[in-house]
């Protein structure tokens, strides 16, 4: 069931614009790097919430589209050959004997370094949940789930679905044939999601094939035993409906949260890492924090200051991989760039 | 002088003084004054961390764009009174408005 240790140089937590570039400044080092990140795609921010807005402030770009940065810092890291954990976010960091990390994942992955980056963003994407008292009761194994991991868990169940966006749409239709009966939830009348996966969900509910409870909100959850079992939807004359079900789907997006970071004994001011400005150490040693998440007199969030960050901290770095070596600088367009 | 009386979080009650000319929207002002915004994506409309609710004043406003209504109808909270602060820009014309502020979203 355990899965094998991951073994590396930098265990990067983040694989955002800042994470992906660590990658390069490290491999000009000889120094291999493995990145675990929540989302089940690289890019962090620019991937999840503005792929197609353009950034002005990158150097040497006068405009280019998040997405398509994240595309080419994917093409300069490759030949290092970074390794990647997608869609799993580090739960805790424990340190070994001699000094090194074990990271561990919330599916159990455990990546195996002397040195841990934190390009960690804003924190990690977590799922938006609903303000609704006891909701924290019935997560998980109690019948509420913000992912579908396995379609099959939900055959011939009563599901209830929450949500207006393509995530809500692809999932009502999707499940709509496995579910014994599916509801879908949504608080105004029109879906923001594609228009042919709202007309196919529109021409279901008039089929009968599913119910479509619109202009509603979810007020309240109701279960015995830790397990869910009736769900109350109310509509804009606040008149409260009891459905029963065995599973509550909310799917309202995902917005970053710290979240298990500030656990980890780290100086943590507003939601960030405080670091040292010569290297952007933590104050727990061999821990770094590169980008967003971390803070310092001055601090800009500004991508190109998450760059710079990367390339001081591998320099600082190198002594816990290579404690053996001496560090010389070299530069790239003399040295070139040795591919793993 | 614009003044715009914000509510919470909690029972927390303030008013905002802003000086006339300032060009920036509700978000900033707010992220200014220290309320606990964190304006993920900058004022985009595309994170809605910057939600609020209007509780007098909405006829003061601009209609909410459909960027605002996507990003508003992702919100499990959201109600017909909810507005992103980043977009709604601090002018002479909004002087009065009442808004209620979230705690951390």
């Amino acid at each position: 069931m355990s899965k094998e240790i991951i073994k590396t140089d930098i265990a990067i937590i983040g694989a955002g614009p800042v994470g992906l570039f660590a990658v390069f400044e490290a491999g000009l080092l000889k120094m291999r790097c493995h990145l675990i990140d929540a989302l089940p795609q690289v890019g962090g921010q620019l991937s999840e919430i503005y792929p197609r807005k353009p950034i002005y402030d990158i150097p040497g770009y006068p405009s280019i589209d998040a997405q398509d940065l994240v595309d080419e810092l994917m093409k300069q890291i490759a030949p290092f050959h970074p390794s990647f954990t997608l869609g799993e976010r580090v739960e805790s960091l424990e340190k070994q004997e001699d000094g090194s990390y074990y990271v561990i994942g919330n599916e159990g992955t455990v990546i195996h370094a002397p040195v841990v980056v934190i390009a960690g963003g804003l924190g990690s994407f977590e799922p938006r949940r609903p303000d609704l008292p006891g909701i924290l009761d019935y997560e998980g194994r109690g019948g509420i789930h913000y992912f579908v991991k396995n379609p099959e868990n939900y055959r011939d169940k009563r599901i209830v679905i929450a949500g207006g966006g393509d995530s809500a749409l692809d999932w009502t239709i999707y499940l709509s044939d496995i579910a014994e009966r599916l509801t879908l939830v949504h608080r105004s009348d029109s879906f923001r999601g594609a228009p042919d996966s709202a007309e196919k969900v529109f021409k279901m509910a008039e089929q009968g094939k599913i119910d479509l409870i619109l202009q509603s909100n979810l007020s309240s959850v109701h279960g015995e035993n830790g397990q869910l079992k009736k769900v109350g939807v109310t509509d804009k004359s606040k008149i409260e409906t009891l459905l029963d079900v065995d599973y509550l789907i909310p799917l309202f997006g995902l917005s970053p949260k710290l979240g298990p970071i500030g656990e980890w004994g780290l100086n943590i001011e507003k939601s960030a890492v405080a670091v040292d400005t010569f290297d952007y150490s933590t104050n727990v040693e061999r821990i770094y924090a590169i980008g967003d998440i971390n803070t310092y007199p001055g601090k800009l969030k500004l991508i190109l200051c998450g760059f710079h960050e990367a390339a001081l901290m591998c320099q600082s770095a190198f002594k816990y991989v290579y404690p053996e070596q001496k560090l010389s600088f070299k530069y790239t367009t003399v040295n070139g760039i040795h591919a793993f | 002088m614009i003044r715009i009386q914000v509510e919470g979080p909690g029972d927390r009650i303030h008013e905002l003084e802003i000086p006339d000319g300032i060009n920036l929207s509700l978000m900033e002002v707010l992220k200014a004054s220290e309320y606990d915004i964190m304006a993920t994506c900058g004022g985009m409309a595309l994170c809605a961390t910057c939600h609020i609710e209007v509780v007098e004043g909405m006829e003061k406003l601009e209609d909410r764009s459909d960027p605002e209504l996507d990003m508003l109808d992702t919100l499990p909270n959201a109600s017909d009174e909810s507005r992103l602060a980043c977009q709604i820009k601090v002018n002479p014309s909004i002087d009065g408005l009442k808004i209620r502020v979230f705690g951390n979203n």
